[in-house]
């Protein structure tokens, strides 16, 4: 297809993630480590998911027809119970750090919990989305023509939103998790995996574009505000940050950005 | 091969930059390599004389040591080498690029606080270089046909892969192999030999021919390619300009003086161009036995007590004497934070005395360096507080680990498959693999070797990838399933 097409759902998919990135993470090299480890975390989630479909596709002989998409579905469905069970894993991994280097570095301030959990989100968003649309997007580079087979011909800009939608879902649901381990309110956890859970099954119904892509975002936008109250946004924290009065306030509250 | 730049202890063996010292290929005229080089010229495999040179100079491995050490051990060669008279200039480099740890008897607790306070930086210090020399080979193997077509194999490999069966197939890459690693080993050792009776202006004749060829033959194939698979026509004489300009400039940056920046991208490119060459010359599967034996010597080779590495590093301290710079990759880097007043004193270690030797070369220029590259802290509480430099302790990294984390990776690219989510795989895992490595330098506080742990990782997640995740992510992407 085009290069237009390319850098247009190149950006849309990956731009808020690398904007992210440069101003939040590039400045900071311990935050690009564990950004990387996150990232790694993710990889070895889906490595195993992909062991258990196999598995189970041997088991069944590899026999065409209609179980080989229940058996799909069923690798879908455990992939994203094994991705929650590896970011819990992150968990525990990112507090015995913190834990180790406060008792080397008592003076150094380590990153904080909430930041590590925006950190580690991004890094499973990240990971997640490159792995689903980077194929695609290198295919779009090459000849032919979309939707020639009666498929949907926005094909393209759909797995972009999608990806988009997907990365900034795992930031929130990075902080949301995160929090809810350390407050040990195990009801956040579980809101986690069921939304995940929701949004993947969301994309069985795939050619219906929009349901999915609206739908999908809709939970993004709840995702957002509750992540946004979680990590200690409050509704006048926001005015005096759209207003740009938010140094003075800060300030005046003491709070360390 | 990954040291501390301020690890008083030996270094052991560079295991990294014994494979693939490939950087550094001279021909030597009825030697074997001499031998080597013709039947180069004949069947077009280029680096067969670079493995030979690769394995001679992997024992070089830079002995830590403070500014103090490097200078004094600089003066010592002086008056006891006569070689130094043409080469000192890369002694003085590499006194210049050691960055001093600074002073030695600091309280313990002091020095692994700071290790540990700069371990991030370092860590994404050597992420940079590593990632931008894995783009450039993916890149070019992506985009230039020339570097996935067989076209014939090294003389190091001589068993073909073009078997009907599998297990001759498989034989003959563990055979291959084999003769690969015991070349090796044999250069090592030969290496060794070679520094242990002195030879140094042999060995230096051999590095700067092998990085000549290094920066004007292989980049001027790498450019042609380039030029064909672009389709852009170039003129002779540009052509000739522009190999001439690149060449020079890397030879004066490498072996001599230049900024660090630029001795930095000049390495990397070289790691690059290395990693490409083999590439194209290994075969499938003898690639990847090579690499995981390669991690196993690695391991051997700086760890064991015995291992001719070891050796090699042992003779340089006792001799406290540097190692050639154009074999690593150092990350440090000084900055000046506001110097409120210069102390000649603690400047002592930029003022390198000169030689009367070195004059002839007409090396007049040597006393201050252009740029202030390594200065020895201030002591806490000393009176030369008002200097206010800091000095950012580096970390080094042979330039063999560059070049086989770009050969799992390029040859993770150059898979049929076209798959880009087994390249990121190896990518992510080869990171991990070094952040873990840095992270028990950081702990030991001496030389490791840095192949094993990513080589494992990468080879690991390559093949899982390639098999495992490579259907399920098609799969999902064919009913645009979202995980």
């Amino acid at each position: 297809m085009t290069a237009a097409v390319f850098f247009g759902c190149a950006f849309i998919a990956f731009g808020p993630a690398l904007a992210l990135y440069i101003f939040t993470i590039a400045t900071e090299p311990l935050r690009v480590i564990f950004l990387i480890i996150g990232a790694f975390f993710w990889l070895v989630s889906l490595l195993f998911s992909s062991l258990f479909w196999f598995m189970a596709r041997t088991i069944t002989d590899n026999k065409d027809g209609p179980i080989q998409k229940y058996l799909l579905i069923l690798g879908v469905l455990v992939s994203v119970l094994i991705q929650e069970m590896f970011r819990f894993m992150y968990y525990k991994l990112l507090k015995k750090a913190s834990e180790g280097l406060k008792s080397i570095n008592p003076d150094e301030t380590a990153p904080s919990m909430r930041l590590l959990a925006y950190v580690s989100g991004l890094g499973f968003g990240i990971m997640s989305g490159v792995f689903a649309f980077v194929n695609t997007l290198s295919d779009s580079l090459g000849p032919g023509t979309v939707g020639i087979h009666g498929d949907s011909p926005q094909f393209f800009l759909n797995s972009a939103f999608m990806t988009l939608v997907i990365i900034l879902l795992h930031v929130f649901w990075g902080i949301i998790f995160f929090d809810g381990c350390e407050k040990k309110k195990w009801s956040a956890l579980l809101v986690v995996l069921l939304t995940h859970l929701l949004v993947s099954a969301l994309t069985f119904i795939s050619p219906h574009y929009g349901i999915n892509l609206v739908s999908t975002y809709i939970i993004m936008v709840l995702m957002g505000i509750w992540a946004f109250f979680v990590a200690g946004g409050s509704c006048r924290s926001l005015k005096f940050c759209l207003l740009c009065q938010d140094k003075d306030f800060l300030l005046f509250n003491q709070r360390s950005r | 091969m990954i040291f501390p730049s301020r690890d008083f202890k030996v270094l052991s063996g560079f295991s990294s930059d014994l494979e693939a010292r490939g950087v550094l290929c001279s021909p030597e005229p009825g030697t074997p390599q001499g031998r080597a080089m013709l039947t180069f010229m004949a069947s077009d495999s280029e680096e067969e004389v670079c493995d030979e040179r690769t394995s001679l100079m992997s024992a070089e491995s830079p002995p830590p040591r403070c500014c103090q050490e490097a200078r004094q051990g600089l003066e010592d060669g002086e008056n006891a080498a006569q070689w130094r008279s043409q080469d000192s200039e890369e002694d003085l480099d590499d006194a210049d690029r050691y960055v001093c740890s600074g002073v030695p008897g600091q309280p313990l607790g002091l020095e692994e606080e700071l290790t540990l306070k700069y371990g991030a930086k370092h860590v994404i210090m050597l992420f940079v270089p590593v990632t931008l020399c894995m783009i450039v080979v993916v890149a070019t193997i992506k985009s230039v046909r020339f570097y996935t077509e067989k076209n014939g194999q090294l003389i190091y490999t001589p068993f073909t892969e073009d078997t009907p069966s599998v297990g001759q197939r498989l034989l003959n890459s563990v055979l291959n192999t084999l003769i690969m690693i015991s070349v090796i080993v044999a250069m090592t050792i030969f290496l060794v030999v070679l520094y242990k009776y002195r030879c140094y202006k042999f060995i230096h004749g051999w590095l700067i021919m092998s990085s000549l060829m290094l920066l004007f033959l292989f980049t001027y194939i790498y450019l042609g390619e380039v030029l064909k698979t672009y389709n852009v026509a170039m003129d002779y004489p540009t052509l000739f300009l522009t190999v001439w300009n690149f060449g020079a400039v890397g030879m004066v940056c490498i072996h001599w003086k230049g900024p660090l920046v630029l001795q930095q991208a000049y390495l990397i490119m070289i790691s690059a161009l290395m990693a490409l060459v083999f590439i194209k010359y290994l075969p499938e599967w003898s690639a990847w036995v090579i690499l995981g034996a390669i991690s196993v010597y690695d391991l051997v080779a700086v760890l064991c007590p015995k291992g001719p590495l070891r050796m090699l590093v042992e003779t340089a301290q006792e001799r406290n004497e540097p190692i050639f710079p154009a074999l690593i990759y150092s990350s440090a880097m000084v900055w000046t934070v506001g110097m409120a007043k210069l102390d000649p004193s603690s400047q002592g270690a930029l003022q390198l005395p000169y030689d009367p030797e070195m004059e002839e070369d007409s090396y007049d220029s040597f006393g201050e360096p252009s740029y202030p590259e390594v200065f020895e802290p201030p002591l806490p509480g000393s009176p030369e507080g008002e200097l206010e430099e800091e000095e950012e302790r580096g970390v080094k990294l042979g330039l063999g680990d560059f070049i086989f984390y770009s050969v799992l990776v390029g040859k993770a690219a150059a898979t049929g498959s076209g798959d880009w989510n087994t390249t990121l795989a190896c990518f992510v895992a080869i990171l991990i693999g070094l952040c873990l490595t840095l992270l028990l330098l950081a702990v030991f506080k001496k030389a490791l070797p840095a192949l094993p742990i990513s080589i494992t990782f990468g080879l690991i997640f390559y093949f899982s990838t390639d098999n495992l995740v490579r259907p399920f992510m098609d799969t999902l992407a064919s009913h645009q399933l979202y995980i």
